[in-house]
């Protein structure tokens, strides 16, 4: 079979070539390893430990959590992209440099730090604690934590595409007689919607694979706070091997299958707008 | 941001290859931190490791050519050792002529016994508890069964002890086990599922009960499922649930290593904590043992042997017990008795039939600590 459509730029089975080793190195490689290590057990016995009620506890917290912390990422991630891009204030660009932060910072560190301020005697802690709003060691802690490491995935996404989007196209909505709210909602977010899928799904898959920052904040009670990555380290602790790979494997299909249908999402939504 | 794609015909392209890489990245990073490999002990191991691989080659000219040490331990030896180093250093240096130096690698007892199993070239190791070496050799085949008899005292040349470390002024009355599951006590201690630590906090907490006038098995289980009841945060480690002790100041007692809240309470003293000994609690037995196969391979098993029967001597136990570990030795025992309450001490052999009954009776999935969570059907 010949690929008829020629580039510009030669190399395309050179860079093919390139990427399939790479992906298959980098990626599949270590990820077949584990799926062999889990097929180390029956398929019953997988079964059995991939379904008790604590592995489903787990899960429940990591997706909800991770769901629930990437969706307002979704909505305000959109909004600081809006404002650092449109507005121009002093301080912006410290601004643009926070956004990045919860990137670099080792996550054990953001762990802690949200602790400090959340727990009962914390800055924030104590008021909530008032309120009879507890934070830090129930699931509202870990969806905080979650939330805070998805920032930048958003903003980030978001940003440039946003930077494309010229303002006369606004303008000229509003010559044409849309109300604000149309031309929010016909003209800015098409265009940004497929952006901001692509940057929920990353911070949705940042928030599953999540240990550091968590298992400080959550507390970590059994079929309460516990994450599913905690669990894993749990049968490590064991010495359990297949039972951790096991658990991995289902959260491996489970993100796997989620980044496909929102890459799914996010070509419908650019076909759409097209 | 730089561009990645050469078909630039749509102006979001080359972000959105950029975004997409990211999100392989991302990916990847699920499965990374899903603990395939664990990266944390690679970073344990990578400024020991070197070296440790290296002692091979030089240990092979015997006599004055330096060599090279691994000691992969746990979490609370860190003190320990670095002044047990220098001094079995300058020992085996007036002995034989030889440098030596050893390398040291801390962190959890259970992930550096699997670091060692992955492979980590250590050459003595010196881990929290016997289930942590046993797995050595029932997994790995690195060390002979018969590894905990081969050095005097079931291979622990040192112990300690679990205890209490209260607020200033013990506002809530903590003196033995029993306080601890009154209504309104809080009390940390790690997840026994992640942390070595805690198994000793378990058992000891469980072995009192079974003390008790009329104790048994049931009596001992309603016993902890109670204590765990008032345990409001599992932390993951040792030094987590310190930190959430002390720093912030969540709870009313911290169960502990001994030598641990000798160093909280002389270090936080004055901020106001306090150590509580309980009546009855565990002989907590650290074991140390040469890794057969890395130190055969490395040429190293004289001196490894050496550096462990340097712990037994009087000079050793002296080091032992100036940094809050029980010595066996009993004129360094004497000599520190001031800073060991006094305790009444059972093992785990005694109550539990060893960790290779212990810990699936109780801490494996499934267990009797998993029980005292499982909702009631």
């Amino acid at each position: 079979m010949r690929f008829k459509t020629r580039g510009v730029l030669p190399g395309f089975g050179l860079s093919l070539g390139y990427t399939v080793l790479y992906v298959g190195l980098l990626v599949l490689l270590p990820l077949s390893a584990m799926v062999i290590k889990a097929s180390s057990l029956g398929l019953s016995e997988f079964w059995l430990k991939v379904t008790d009620d604590r592995a489903l506890a787990a899960y429940r917290l990591s997706f909800g959590s991770a769901f629930v912390g990437s969706l307002l990422n979704a909505v305000f991630g959109v909004l600081v992209a809006w404002v650092l891009v449109r507005y121009r204030f002093p301080g912006r660009s410290i601004v643009d440099a926070l956004v990045d932060l919860p990137f670099a910072l080792p996550t054990a560190v953001a762990g802690i730090a949200l602790t400090t301020v959340y727990a009962e005697h914390g800055v924030l802690g104590e008021p909530l604690a008032k309120l009879g709003l507890k934070v830090a060691f129930t699931p509202l802690g870990v969806t905080m934590a979650l939330t805070f490491i998805g920032i930048p995935f958003v903003v980030r996404t978001v940003q440039p595409v946003l930077e494309e989007i010229d303002p006369d196209v606004e303008e000229a909505a509003a010559v044409l007689g849309a109300t604000r709210f149309q031309t929010f909602r016909r003209v800015i977010f098409p265009a940004l919607l497929p952006a901001t899928l692509t940057g929920f799904a990353l911070a949705f898959a940042r928030a599953l694979g999540e240990y550091g920052s968590v298992v400080f904040i959550s507390g970590n009670m059994p079929m309460r706070t516990e994450i599913t990555p905690l669990l894993i380290v749990t049968k490590l602790e064991q010495y359990d091997y297949a039972g951790a790979t096991a658990i991995a494997a289902v959260m491996l299909v489970a993100s796997f299958g989620m980044l496909l249908l929102i890459n799914l999402l996010e070509r419908w939504a650019r076909r759409a707008e097209a | 941001m730089t561009q990645f794609s050469s078909s630039a015909s749509k102006s979001a392209a080359p972000r959105r290859a950029f975004g997409l890489s990211l999100a392989r990245a991302a990916l990847l990073l699920v499965a990374a931190s899903a603990g395939l490999t664990g990266c944390n002990k690679k970073s344990d191991a990578a400024t020991a490791e070197p070296a440790g691989s290296n002692s091979g080659a030089l240990a092979t000219a015997p006599g004055k050519a330096p060599v090279t040490l691994l000691n992969v331990s746990y979490d609370p030896t860190r003190e320990l050792y670095q002044e047990f180093n220098t001094v079995f250093a300058k020992y085996w240096k007036d002995k034989t002529g030889q440098d030596v130096k050893v390398n040291q690698s801390h962190g959890g007892g259970g992930k550096q016994a699997r670091a060692v199993l992955d492979g980590l070239e250590a050459d003595v190791v010196t881990l929290a508890l016997g289930y942590d070496v046993a797995i050595l050799a029932d997994k790995g085949k690195l060390i002979p069964d018969n590894w905990q008899t081969r050095l005097p005292q079931n291979s622990a040349p040192y112990t300690s002890t679990i205890v209490f470390v209260v607020r200033k002024g013990n506002p809530k009355k903590i003196k033995d086990w029993n306080d601890l599951i009154r209504d309104g006590v809080q009390v940390i201690t790690p997840s026994p599922k992640t942390s070595g630590g805690a198994r000793w906090n378990y058992l000891a907490a469980w072995g009192y009960a079974l003390k008790q006038p009329g104790g048994d098995d049931a009596k001992a289980r309603e016993f902890v499922s109670k204590l765990y009841k008032n345990v409001p945060v599992l932390d993951s480690g040792a030094r987590g649930a310190t930190t959430t002790f002390v720093e912030r100041k969540i709870g009313d007692v911290l169960i502990t290593w001994e030598n641990e809240a000798i160093l909280s309470v002389a270090e936080f003293g004055k901020d106001g904590l306090e150590l509580v000994a309980p009546s009855v609690s565990v002989l907590t037995e650290p074991p140390v043992t040469v890794v057969d196969k890395n130190a055969d391979k490395h040429g190293t098993r004289e001196v490894a042997e050496a550096y462990l029967n340097f712990l037994y001597t009087p000079e050793g136990q002296e080091i032992v017990a100036k940094n809050h570990f029980r010595p066996r030795d009993a004129a360094a025992a004497a000599k520190y008795k001031a800073q060991f309450p006094d305790v009444k001490l059972f093992t785990v052999d005694e109550l539990f039939g060893g960790w290779s009954k212990a810990q699936p009776t109780h801490f494996n999935d499934g267990g009797i600590f998993d029980q005292i969570y499982q909702p009631k059907k």
